[in-house]
């Protein structure tokens, strides 16, 4: 089906597509990059227009040497992994769940995708103060029924909490994906197993887990992706504070908080090489299934 | 209507040459199969035909017009599908009026055409449905109804019955063949399946890797095969072949002699072997026969219902006149 | 699976499945519940689950005092103009893609996805000050040709994996029987992948919908769409539970509605068709 005539129309019709994306990536990151290796502080009187002090790589060490650094570096890792760990194990256990015979199969899954549609800055906010208000939230409630203190969740426990925040959000995104992975395995598979002798814990460690192999990698890369990023959880509830800060935060407040572009920039070249790392596992099992 | 001609076609997918250079002449009317191997380029040829690819090279002339540079809407063909390729989102009355729809012919046209098309090919009690909740016999009927109410200068077809059951494929080969006396417009051809080729075909054009091995009628091709290819390829079962000694008493490389042209004697013939295998068709008898002596165990039939155990000694006649000669290239030696 | 199963047993999943998911979504029920208690009723301890004095006046005061329709408004022009967008620019460029393969179809792909894991933040500066100069900072024109960028690649790679799924002998039906590309594309492709188009469409309103980086930085007074909103009630107004809880149940409705309808298609839509 390929012929010169289909093919220019090809080209033509890919076009605005492709030149829209291209500007859309180039433009901005070409500018970050810029920025990086300038002084740039609007609220002192830089002006883009009247030229900015080139400093070399000064931004990008001293984005490296900044005291806040390590602790957003651990901490973005702390709230990645955590949500990861929660969600994949979760998520493995309620898709078996769900793949079981069942009544109202339909309803309860329902129940559990829902929370992949509220938006982040309601689950943000109806969790800090509905649930984790040290005087009035409803855990509050439940420890001083069980005649415990209540916790100050968000600022005594700001990472564990955000963490249940997150994964909250993002369980019914990887019970999905691995539930749908499960219903595409082969019941005759299973019931060969069976037929063999297999007991049902059996079945799962050599049958069902390596089915959801690729489902799982899945899981955790595009989760990775996104979870590198979160900001609104964080913006609603901490605003950073609390050791709650992330790297995308440190770097949301060095370039509009605090105005210093050229550092923003240079962490924020720092977040764009550290998500293309994981892009590129991603895109090797993406372009994989793309061939077959 | 309906003369098309190939001169020094050629196709290749990058450094891949599929067709090398290739001339053929259709003629007016004329109903022409390509046989081949999967692989072979016969469905490339007929892509290129159609205008769905490009050639790399040569010319296509449809009515004595060069087509080499016209799409597919505009050269007048029409092609029929492997997977029959109906609009899933239209009845069948849609479906058959989408290239006159196409075409701008108006409403009144476009019904009598298609009532038309509808009768001859029973499609009348299904107009309205959709192909979802036709069967594949019936789909495959749209898919020609499609075609003809185009009036087109030639029909084009991709393997149109590989999706059907045996007993259906045997109805629908009868039913394109009856339609082609009808219509009288030339028809294109691919198969991988010879018997379609034999019963179906004017002119059979027999193609490996993109070359045209022989062109000629069915008899013609059964009877004087250009070279082992064809040889093996057409009929069923297989020409046995026969290298060796035997051969050279021929004075030829290769022999070949057609397993209906041998026959077979409990006592006395030229050869001698032991019966392995034998398949009751009823109508015929396959046997295969082992340890020959020939350097190759031989295929034989008889017809009728003949019976014959398994390791029995058997004696076995060539038809002296039917044996076909080859040479150390593998051609026909006449 | 298709497997005989104890009714005893069946009984039991349903009893554990229904259990953890009343327990996920108990969060969704409690902000609903709320929204419908008075002030003093929804900090009520001990909390109360259902006999509480239903009222409607936490809705009827969130819309007066802060002009919720604007927000709403806002929301949905956002979400739906980048989508209807985004769908538009795809839809040629995933039958390209789809239709008329070639060596660099797969990269193409690949690279479109790779724009979107770009993290915002590292371009945040920039897109602020291009906003700046054009003076599209806090419009809906800004987000919209914003949120249609973001969204652009997996608007493409979904209706790219629903192409693929119609076969290529349909389309070179219609250019034998004489169809125009754009007859073919208007006629035969897009009422076959009307359900991927629907689906693409509903998911990627959903997800413009809940974008909650850019609506924040990019908007203030003006465009500012429901996740904004629903931002602004962090402090002191957010000890307003039952108020709280009827913003963000306006906010979330129709998209949990919609989401359930779209629940199917989520998987491929955010899998980029490696999952199905």
């Amino acid at each position: 089906m390929a012929t010169k005539a289909s093919r220019s129309a090809a080209r033509v019709m890919m076009a605005p597509a492709v030149i829209l994306l291209l500007g859309w990536m180039l433009v901005p990151l070409t500018l970050t990059l810029f920025f990086s290796f300038k002084k740039y502080l609007p609220l002192r009187g830089d002006k883009w227009q009247n030229g900015l002090e080139w400093v070399g790589f000064e931004n990008y060490s001293r984005f490296l040497s900044s005291s806040s650094f390590w602790p957003a570096v651990t901490t973005t890792l702390i709230i990645v992994l955590g949500v990861l760990i929660i969600t994949v194990c979760l998520g493995v256990l309620l898709a078996l769940l769900l793949d079981q015979p069942m009544w109202g199969q339909g309803v309860v899954r329902i129940l559990v995708i829902a929370p992949f549609f509220v938006m982040p800055t309601v689950s943000a906010l109806v969790w800090k103060n509905m649930f984790m208000d040290p005087t009035n939230g409803l855990f509050a409630h439940l420890w001083r029924f069980f005649g415990a203190e209540p916790v100050a969740w968000l600022s005594e426990a700001s990472l564990p909490s955000i963490v249940i925040i997150v994964s909250w959000q993002w369980l019914p995104f990887a019970t999905l994906i691995l539930l749908t992975a499960i219903q595409s395995l082969d019941s005759e598979q299973l019931e060969a197993a069976e037929m063999d002798g297999a007991p049902a814990l059996k079945r799962f460690a050599y049958i069902i887990l390596p089915h959801l192999g690729r489902a799982i990698t899945i899981v955790i890369l595009i989760q990775t992706i996104f979870l590198l990023s979160i900001f609104a959880e964080i913006f609603v509830t901490t605003g950073g504070a609390f050791g709650s800060r992330t790297l995308t935060y440190l770097i949301f407040q060095r370039v509009l908080e605090s105005q210093n572009i050229g550092l923003g920039s240079a962490g924020g070249v720092y977040a764009i090489i550290l998500a293309n790392i994981v892009a590129i596992f991603l895109m090797r099992i993406v372009g994989k299934n793309l061939d077959t | 209507m309906g003369r098309i001609t190939l001169s020094k076609v050629t196709k290749r997918f990058g450094d891949v040459e599929v067709i090398p250079p290739l001339d053929l002449e259709i003629n007016e009317g004329e109903f022409v199969v390509f046989v081949g191997p999967s692989g072979c380029g016969k469905s490339t040829l007929l892509r290129l035909i159609a205008g769905l690819e490009d050639v790399s090279g040569g010319v296509i002339s449809i009515d004595g017009q060069d087509a080499t540079a016209t799409p597919p809407a505009k050269r007048g063909l029409a092609m029929v599908f492997q997977s029959y390729a109906l609009y899933p989102h239209m009845s069948v009355r849609k479906n058959i009026a989408f290239p006159l729809r196409m075409a701008g012919i108006d409403k009144a046209e476009q019904d009598r055409r298609i009532d038309n098309a509808a009768k001859v090919l029973n499609l009348t009690d299904y107009i309205d449905r959709r192909p979802g909740q036709l069967s594949g016999g019936q789909r495959q009927r749209v898919a020609i109804g499609r075609a003809i109410v185009r009036e087109p200068a030639a029909f084009l077809f991709d393997e149109p019955l590989s999706n059907l059951d045996a007993a259906l494929r045997v109805g629908m080969r009868l039913e394109i063949s009856e339609l082609h006396k009808r219509l009288a417009t030339t028809m294109v051809y691919v198969t991988h399946d010879q018997v379609e080729a034999m019963t179906m075909a004017d002119k059979i054009v027999v193609l490996r890797a993109g070359y045209i091995e022989q062109v000629g009628s069915p008899l013609e091709l059964y009877r004087k095969p250009k070279n082992l290819f064809v040889a093996g390829f057409i009929g069923s079962p297989k020409m046995n072949l026969i290298s060796g000694p035997e051969a050279a008493k021929h004075n030829a490389t290769t022999i070949g002699i057609r397993p209906e042209h041998i026959s077979v004697s409990a006592t006395e013939g030229m050869w001698k072997g032991r019966v392995g295998v034998s398949e009751h068709l009823g109508s015929d008898t396959f046997f295969y026969v082992h340890d020959t002596g020939l350097g190759t165990e031989m295929t034989v039939r008889l017809s009728g219902e003949v019976e014959m155990k398994s390791g029995d000694t058997v004696y076995f006649t060539p038809d002296a006149d039917k044996i076909h000669r080859f040479d150390d290239k593998g051609l026909r030696l006449e | 699976m298709a497997r005989s199963v104890t009714s005893q047993r069946k009984l039991i999943n349903t009893g554990l499945a229904w259990l953890i998911g009343l327990i996920i979504f108990f969060p969704i029920l409690w902000t609903i519940l709320t929204s419908f208690k008075t002030e003093a009723q929804a900090i009520n301890d001990p909390p109360i689950f259902l006999f509480f004095d239903w009222t409607l006046e936490n809705y009827a005061i969130v819309q007066e005092r802060s002009d919720y329709m604007r927000f709403l408004w806002n929301s949905v022009i956002i979400a739906g103009v980048s989508t209807l967008l985004g769908v538009m620019i795809a839809v040629p460029a995933a039958w390209s893609m789809a239709f008329v393969p070639s060596k660099r179809t797969k990269d193409i792909l690949l690279w479109m996805l790779s724009t979107k894991m770009l993290p915002a933040v590292g371009v945040l500066y920039p897109i602020y000050l291009i906003f700046i100069e054009l003076g599209i900072l806090d419009t809906r024109v800004g987000l919209i040709v914003v949120l249609m960028l973001v969204n652009l690649p997996i608007i493409v790679w979904m209706l790219y994996t629903y192409f693929k799924e119609i076969p290529g002998e349909i389309l070179e039906a219609a250019r034998m029987d004489g169809a125009s590309l754009r007859s073919e594309i208007l006629y035969v492709l897009t009422p076959m992948a009307v359900p991927g188009i629907a689906s693409t469409l509903l998911l990627n309103f959903i997800l413009a919908w809940n974008e909650a980086f850019w609506t924040l930085n990019l908007t203030a007074a003006n465009a500012a769409p429901l996740t904004a909103f629903i931002a602004s009630y962090s402090s002191p107004e957010g000890l307003f539970y039952a108020k709280l809880s009827a913003a963000s149940t306006m906010a979330i409705a129709p998209i949990l509605i919609l989401g359930w309808f779209s629940q199917k298609q989520l998987v491929r839509g955010l899998t980029f068709g490696a999952v199905k």
